[in-house]
């Protein structure tokens, strides 16, 4: 007989698989522990990413973005700091603001026209003490709102704000740590390696629709076993393959990660036996798509990949620069919003070549394409034999940094951390 | 009565000479056709030999930002196209369909004895995944520049600017729309 199942049955996965290397099928379509990842991840003690501070360069400048599923708007305020609060009326709810990106003096609610200023405070709303009229020679006052109505008491949500040389994060928890505690020692330099202080200069945005689960896309972003198999650029042009020198970083939690490696020559070698996306002699018929000029800033590796849990990739491949911002959509689907940039000291020739690599990496890049492909067969392969469990064990079961890519630790420590926060 | 006074926007499109016309629509039918068959080599014989090919979100169009979805500058990056959706990108398989909309011509002119239209036609792209029902996969208009090609006197595109509307990619684009 089947015992009837309870929303609390979602909880005892995180306890049962102590085993971070076999995460069970069901852990990325039980909408029950999604609904328990959006409380303890995504609305709990979680820096999320929301822009980047080159979108917004003015006063009154607004993105509307997610913090997990929930609408927020993000506005450089008058003194040029950033607030954050959420996109809903206080009054009756409505989502007010429905422009993606635009520039505000202070937001009204269309409904009843509840003012709000830019920090999310309530400035008025029309017949607060009633509408007075005269009727057989009276002054009457009808309606308004009760006596001991505090407009204090009725502004938006105020989400806590982190900003770090361009980058802003938002949290509704306001007991959460510094974000520089939040990352840790070990990933924020790779960090501010990317972001350290310069001016960047905003080159466009691209939105993908994935059928997965959100946690596959911190996966792939974490899993350096799959690019020189699944992408034939990358093994047969040398941009990433098990034959570099690279280094797997990740945070004291296991929850962040930076995968590194240099770039080698490509072509024939010991790595590229029986891979079959290897393409031996190929070769471009316009090479300006790897017009790849060095810069002085990246010391060394030519790739850095970094995962801040729960919602943000940042993207160094080569002279392509990216943030991607997972924002969840339940248990089976997320959308990914690409942001280019580069430096405002740019030449116009660097400029076009971040462009012309944008086409390796995006919803139709020759690299990540796959990407988002793949991640939709695992979602198919999860749905149907919830029962199963993956198998992570490249490099054992342990967490760790290692400085070879043949692992899939990173992979392991997120679950692990993942464990910890939920049956928390 | 007097009508009150109005301001157009954009003059209408211009008449074109009904041969040309005829030759402007069976250029944006063997466009399509050439892609939903899969006939890529056909697909990159209808441009010229310098040509853009530009696919971007209306966003960014609408806001100036350049960032395209794909942006390739010459001849020699569609055929790198073509060879990585045939042979490198791994990917679900499906059917494009195209169905275009009614060329309007905005500007016609001669330069250095060569012809050339801009042309501006809505598109609409549906896709069909293995057993699966088709969708709307991708919407929105071309903004061309159309040259009469002085080796062989055929209409051919010196610039194909695909603006979408759709504001997410369902998944990937694999294929040139």
């Amino acid at each position: 007989m089947n015992a009837p199942i309870e929303p609390e049955a979602a909880v005892p996965d995180a306890a049962a698989a102590a085993d971070p290397s076999r995460v069970p099928y069901s852990r990325y379509t039980d909408p029950a522990l999604h609904a328990r990842e959006l409380e303890r991840i995504f609305y709990g003690r979680h820096w999320s990413y929301v822009a980047l501070e080159a979108e917004l360069p003015a006063p009154g400048d607004f993105k509307t973005t997610f913090v997990g599923e929930r609408s927020v708007i993000v506005v450089r305020d008058a003194d040029g700091s950033i607030n954050v609060v959420e996109n809903h009326c206080a009054h009756r709810g409505v989502r007010f603001c429905q422009q993606p990106f635009g520039r505000a003096k202070d937001f009204t609610c269309p409904y009843h026209q509840w003012n709000y200023d830019l920090k999310g405070n309530l400035q008025g709303l029309p017949f607060r003490r009633g509408v007075k009229r005269i009727e057989d020679g009276h002054t009457r006052i009808d309606g308004g709102m009760p006596a001991d109505f505090r407009l204090e008491d009725h502004g938006l949500t105020k989400l806590a704000v982190a900003r770090r040389n361009g980058l802003v994060f938002a949290c509704f928890d306001h007991q959460v740590e510094p974000l520089e505690d939040y990352l840790g020692p070990e990933v924020l330099p790779w960090v501010d390696r990317v972001f350290d202080g310069r001016a960047l200069t905003l080159l466009g945005h691209s939105r993908q629709r994935i059928p997965g689960n959100w946690k596959l896309m911190q996966e792939n972003i974490k899993d350096p076993y799959h690019p020189g198999l699944l992408h034939t650029w990358f093994v047969t042009f040398g941009l990433w393959r098990a034959d570099q020198r690279s280094q797997m970083v990740m945070d004291a939690h296991g929850r962040h990660a930076v995968m590194i490696s240099r770039r080698n020559e490509g072509g024939k070698s010991e790595v590229t036996q029986g891979v079959t996306s290897f393409r031996e002699g190929m070769t471009l018929h316009d090479d300006r798509l790897l017009d790849v000029v060095p810069e002085p800033w990246w010391n060394g590796p030519t790739v850095t990949m970094l995962t801040l849990f729960p919602s943000l990739i940042v993207q160094q491949q080569v002279n392509s620069l990216s943030t991607r911002h997972i924002v969840p959509r339940g248990p089976g689907e997320f959308d990914f919003v690409w942001t280019h940039f580069g430096f405002a000291d740019d030449t116009p020739e660097m400029t076009r070549r971040r462009l012309r690599q944008a086409n390796l990496f995006g919803p139709a890049g020759f690299v990540s394409a796959d990407d988002g492909e793949v991640i939709e067969m695992s979602q198919q392969g999860f749905a149907q034999d919830p029962g199963a469990s993956t198998v992570s064990r490249l490099g054992g079961t342990g967490v760790g940094p290692t400085d070879h890519m043949v692992t899939e630790t990173l992979i392991r420590g997120m679950h692990a951390y993942w464990q910890k926060v939920m049956a928390e | 009565m007097s009508a009150a006074p109005t301001t157009l926007t954009e003059p209408r499109g211009l008449p074109l000479d009904p041969g040309v016309r005829a030759e402007l629509d069976a250029l944006y039918a063997d466009y399509a056709a050439a892609l939903d068959e899969a006939r890529y080599d056909d697909w990159i014989d209808l441009f010229a030999d310098d040509c853009r090919y530009t696919l971007q979100p209306r966003e960014n169009f609408e806001r100036g930002l350049p960032l395209a979805t794909l942006a390739f500058e010459s001849k020699g990056m569609l055929r790198d196209r073509i060879y990585g959706i045939t042979r490198t990108l791994f990917h679900a398989p499906y059917y494009q369909r195209h169905v275009i909309g009614p060329a309007r011509v905005r500007a016609t002119g001669v330069t250095d004895g060569l012809g050339w239209l801009e042309v501006q036609a809505a598109y609409a792209v549906f896709r069909t995944r293995v057993h699966e029902p088709s969708e709307v996969f991708n919407v929105g208009r071309y903004l061309d520049r159309v040259v009469r090609d002085p080796a062989d006197g055929l209409l051919r595109f010196a610039e194909k600017r695909v603006v979408f509307d759709s504001e997410n990619i369902l998944n990937s684009v694999i294929y040139p729309i």
